[in-house]
């Protein structure tokens, strides 16, 4: 599975809804993320990817989208 | 040593609950529950100041300690909605309760103003005696009652609390404090003298879930403590979702955190000691267990108090 399929797989876990969306949709504005699924978001990449995201990095728009995740994630292994 | 004598709240007269307040800020009321958790929230009345809300406060905290202004070394008053920019309402306070001299400080710091307060209080309780917190918001008047301000407006109402801590004598030790401070945020939770309150939702929940565990796990660490040994954790109440969020990042059942979120809203600094003080009338006993308290807030600010259990309490 590529990272983009895992970061999916994320997704769609911590919004509870059977979507796939497409890599480059927003997340926020279809709907999938909100404040809090946002937070669980981060945490769930931490553990999928054993990365650390530093608080510097708790933006929002760094995790809008599955390509901007999968740029994050790479940046970060 | 310092020690948590008890604490006082007020709340103004005026409920205003989700049939009155989603026509303003053109909302269904029962989405407005749903998306909040708030039933009804208070507005402070036309002739009330944020002083004099904190000035009420104070005179409840008082009463149920049975203390009298004259033994108050020090007053320490949060606040993020000051009518002012300055003086701050520290002084007006100590005027509305008859003191005369006695230094009063102002914590411009909205939400974690209350947090910071008592931590300061703990620390400064052995030179000047009985130090009286205060923390008070009239938010009302800050954010923007239109649908324009819907999202932020929902979420805020007014109110004030007060703590009395003490160099001698109390019903719980503050023992410890975790406080810190991060202005790399600083714009995602803001208040200009000209605009209404702005608040970027999505990167202050995103911090306030990973930092308030974090301040509470550290706090309980270091003091050698399990968070199912402690009795009581009393948060800022801001948001239901947060609270519950912050339970299960620390571990701890969700029963052990107080929450009135539902008749207030988020009350902002006051909403610490308003908790704080209906937490304790509750629980009117001798305390047995830790209690912790936690805020988080503009700045970014946040950090967690433990006050411990007394041997042989003599409040």
């Amino acid at each position: 599975m590529d990272n983009k399929a895992r970061i999916a797989r994320i997704v769609k876990g911590v919004a509870a809804e059977p979507v796939d969306p497409a890599p480059g949709d927003s997340l926020f504005e279809s709907g999938l993320l909100d404040s809090f699924s946002l937070a669980d978001l981060v945490t769930e990449l931490e553990k999928e990817f054993a990365i650390k995201v530093p608080d510097s990095d708790l933006v929002p728009r760094k995790f809008d989208s599955i390509d901007r995740i999968d740029s994050y994630v790479a940046a970060r292994s | 040593m310092a020690f948590l004598r008890g604490f006082g709240r007020y709340l103004p007269a005026r409920v205003v609950d989700n049939r009155e307040l989603a026509p303003m800020v053109g909302a269904d009321p029962a989405w407005l529950l749903h998306a909040t958790g708030i039933e009804e929230r208070r507005f402070a009345a036309d002739g009330e100041t944020v002083s004099s809300l904190g000035t009420e406060a104070a005179r409840d905290c008082l009463k149920r300690c049975g203390a009298a202004a004259a033994e108050i070394g020090l007053v320490i008053a949060a606040s993020g909605s000051g009518e002012y920019r300055f003086p701050g309402p520290a002084t007006a306070i100590a005027r509305g309760l008859g003191m005369q001299g006695v230094p009063a400080i102002d914590l411009p710091m909205a939400s974690a103003g209350s947090l910071f307060g008592l931590s300061l209080a703990g620390s400064l309780a052995h030179q000047y005696g009985n130090v009286l917190v205060v923390a008070s918001e009239i938010m009302s008047r800050v954010v923007r009652l239109e649908p324009p301000g819907r999202d932020t407006a929902i979420l805020f109402g007014d109110g004030a609390g007060a703590a009395l801590v003490s160099a001698n004598e109390g019903f719980a030790e503050i023992r410890d404090s975790v406080l810190v401070s991060d202005g790399e945020f600083a714009e995602a939770l803001r208040l200009y003298w000209d605009a209404p309150l702005y608040m970027d939702g999505r990167t202050v929940i995103l911090h306030a879930s990973r930092k308030m565990p974090r301040a509470i796990l550290q706090l309980l660490e270091r003091n050698r403590l399990q968070p199912g040994e402690v009795g009581a954790y009393i948060l800022h109440q801001a948001n239901l979702n947060l609270i519950t969020r912050v339970a299960h990042a620390v571990g701890a059942p969700e029963s052990r955190f107080f929450c009135n979120l539902a008749r207030y809203g988020n009350t902002s600094s006051a909403s610490l000691l308003i908790a704080a003080a209906e937490w304790r009338a509750l629980n009117p006993d001798r305390v047995v267990q830790p209690l912790v308290f936690a805020a988080f807030g503009a700045g970014l600010n946040w950090g967690a108090v433990l006050a411990m259990p007394v041997e042989s309490p003599n409040s």
